[in-house]
């Protein structure tokens, strides 16, 4: 899932400017599975700014509502009243709700409260870590099922640098050597064979390198192009 | 892979020295963090005569320095045989076949190719990287671009292409040690002609790393020089043990430092006068010196090694006495 954390409130407050009415919108999807930006931590996003904004002195109403993803115009329509009504939108949904809002609204002001951070998922209860970077051509066939794109520092692709020491890497004790673990993982599965062979220089183009990317499905579409 | 005249891939003098079969000498040689052309002079003319080529690094730990290739022409014009080195941190493979291009032009012939410090580690840590390629595929590239005259796209490099005498790093210490020496083949099998060890302090294990390594026989696909650096204090010699992965610092090395400076023992830096500050650093440094010296004896006497690495990080006048302490001196002349 896509993971994301809030930005720090004076930032949002400086966002939001002197703004009066503001709408507060959650999303239901990532973002609350991450406890980032879900209907509860728009609740109390809108809470935290109601109560700065008396202590500022110059009060705000400040509202929330939270739908189910911000990223399909359907859910957009359902809130296209509370938006209308707003002078400024206050998106706790990723890059994309943010983009989405911006997109189906155009005469809507809206800033984002999150971060977006990455591809990633819970590995124990309150700590998310990054699993994928979306390269657009996965290797993890070659890898055992763990990723040096997303994982090593330096995403290598035909070992590890001389900077894993104890299972970690160099960058940071914190930060496993994804490296390390690949190689105890295809070691128990009798697979060191995969490491030896040269894995030639990625395609990157398939990644965020090749530009902005875009995936179309002939066989989904209702409108098909004109031949 | 196509051997050029006189069955020489590139004819540098560091290639020369190797297939005659001399015990290798390199140093190495930081750019300054300016434009200042005098350094390099001054640091060059330490080194002259005392190693067969020198390693002039491309922005080492991910400091921005004079570039590699600029430095090495520097270093080429005051009579010293660069060794550019070429990390893969901080330009895709563009950038890299271009520079390399204009470095051949230049008359420059032995390359080392880098991964390269992560950038968190430098005076720019909230820079982008690059890391495009691995330094085994920049290996096989320009091993590519050398050898078959393409380009990394597979395009014909029309006329005269990129010829390097093509070097890679090991790490014998480092995790996952049972993979190192594989690795080391996986570098020789992409091209490697030659290869420079992170530094050895522990002459055992790295012993042991050499033998696994003649059970592969790449000894004898590639030149393998171990990398060797002068002490210049047990401080030193702990935080490297400490902090540097992939280092391997015995307590031997470090109780020879201590004792060096016995006169000192218990004594901090702020309670002593300027001129016995001096004296310690002195002891210490003639010490780790000699420690150095030690070093590359024992280690020329492990089978597959072809010469050493020296690494005397700003410190390039140590160079001398050791190489002359090892006996090392003088270097071959090679034609």
């Amino acid at each position: 899932m896509i993971t994301a954390e809030q930005k720090p409130l004076a930032e949002i407050q400086g966002l939001l400017g002197d703004a009066k009415k503001v709408l507060v919108v959650g999303c239901g999807t990532c973002v609350t599975v991450c406890f980032a930006g879900g209907d509860r931590e728009a609740q109390i996003m809108a809470a935290s700014l109601r109560m700065a904004s008396k202590i500022n002195g110059h009060p705000q109403e400040i509202t929330d509502i939270t739908v189910q993803r911000q990223c399909e115009w359907e859910y957009l329509d359902e809130i296209e009243k509370e938006i209308a009504d707003a002078d400024i939108v206050l998106s706790l949904g990723c890059g994309i709700g943010v983009q989405a809002i911006a997109e189906h609204f155009p005469d809507t002001w809206v800033v984002p409260g999150l971060n977006t951070t990455f591809l990633g998922m819970p590995t124990e209860q309150g700590v998310w870590e990054e699993r994928c970077a979306a390269c657009g051509d996965c290797i993890l066939g070659l890898t055992g099922g763990i990723c040096p794109i997303a994982r090593c520092s330096k995403s290598l692709l035909n070992g590890p640098c001389g900077g894993s020491e104890d299972g970690h890497c160099e960058i940071d004790p914190e930060v496993p050597c994804a490296w390390q673990l690949i190689y105890d993982r295809l070691e128990s599965k009798g697979k060191l064979d995969l490491l030896l062979e040269i894995q030639p220089p990625k395609d990157w183009s398939k990644s965020r390198d090749g530009g902005p990317r875009k995936i179309v499905r002939q066989d989904l579409r209702l409108i098909e192009d004109e031949a | 892979m196509s051997e050029k005249d006189n069955g020489y891939l590139v004819g540098s003098n560091l290639e020369k020295v190797l297939r005659e079969g001399h015990f290798a000498v390199t140093g190495e040689l930081g750019p300054p963090q300016s434009a200042d052309p005098a350094i390099i002079r001054e640091k060059a003319a330490f080194l002259k005569g005392y190693v067969d080529a020198v390693n002039i690094t491309d922005n080492q730990t991910a400091i921005v320095r004079m570039s590699s290739i600029g430095a090495g022409l520097l270093a080429l014009k005051e009579g010293l045989e660069p060794v550019i080195q070429m990390t893969c941190r901080d330009r895709n493979r563009l950038a890299i076949q271009s520079d390399l291009l204009g470095a051949s032009a230049l008359g420059l012939k032995n390359l080392l190719c880098l991964t390269g410090d992560h950038q968190i580690f430098g005076n720019h840590p909230t820079s982008k990287n690059v890391y495009d390629m691995d330094s085994l595929q920049l290996v096989h590239m320009v091993t590519e671009m050398r050898d078959k005259g393409i380009f990394q796209c597979g395009d014909e490099i029309k006329g005269q292409t990129a010829s390097f005498l093509v070097g890679a790093a090991a790490a014998p210490f480092a995790d996952p040690t049972a993979f190192r020496p594989l690795r080391l083949a996986k570098k020789i099998r992409a091209g490697a002609n030659f290869i420079q060890t992170q530094l050895v302090y522990d002459v055992k294990e790295f012993a042991i790393y050499m033998e696994k390594v003649r059970e592969l026989g790449v000894h004898k696909e590639a030149y393998i020089l171990a990398g060797v650096g002068p002490l210049k204090s047990p401080g030193m010699a702990k935080y490297m043990k400490k902090n540097v992965p992939g280092i391997l610092v015995p307590d031997e090395v470090i109780d020879r430092m201590t004792q060096a400076g016995k006169e000192w023992i218990g004594k901090k830096a702020a309670d002593l006068a300027p001129e016995e500050k001096k004296a310690r650093s002195k002891a210490w440094k003639t010490e780790g010196i000699q420690v150095c010296i030690d070093l590359i004896k024992d280690i020329k006497k492990i089978e597959g090694v072809a010469g050493v690495h020296i690494m005397a990080i700003e410190w390039e006048e140590a160079v001398k006495p050791i190489v002359e302490g090892a006996g090392l001196y003088p270097r071959p002349e090679v034609k």
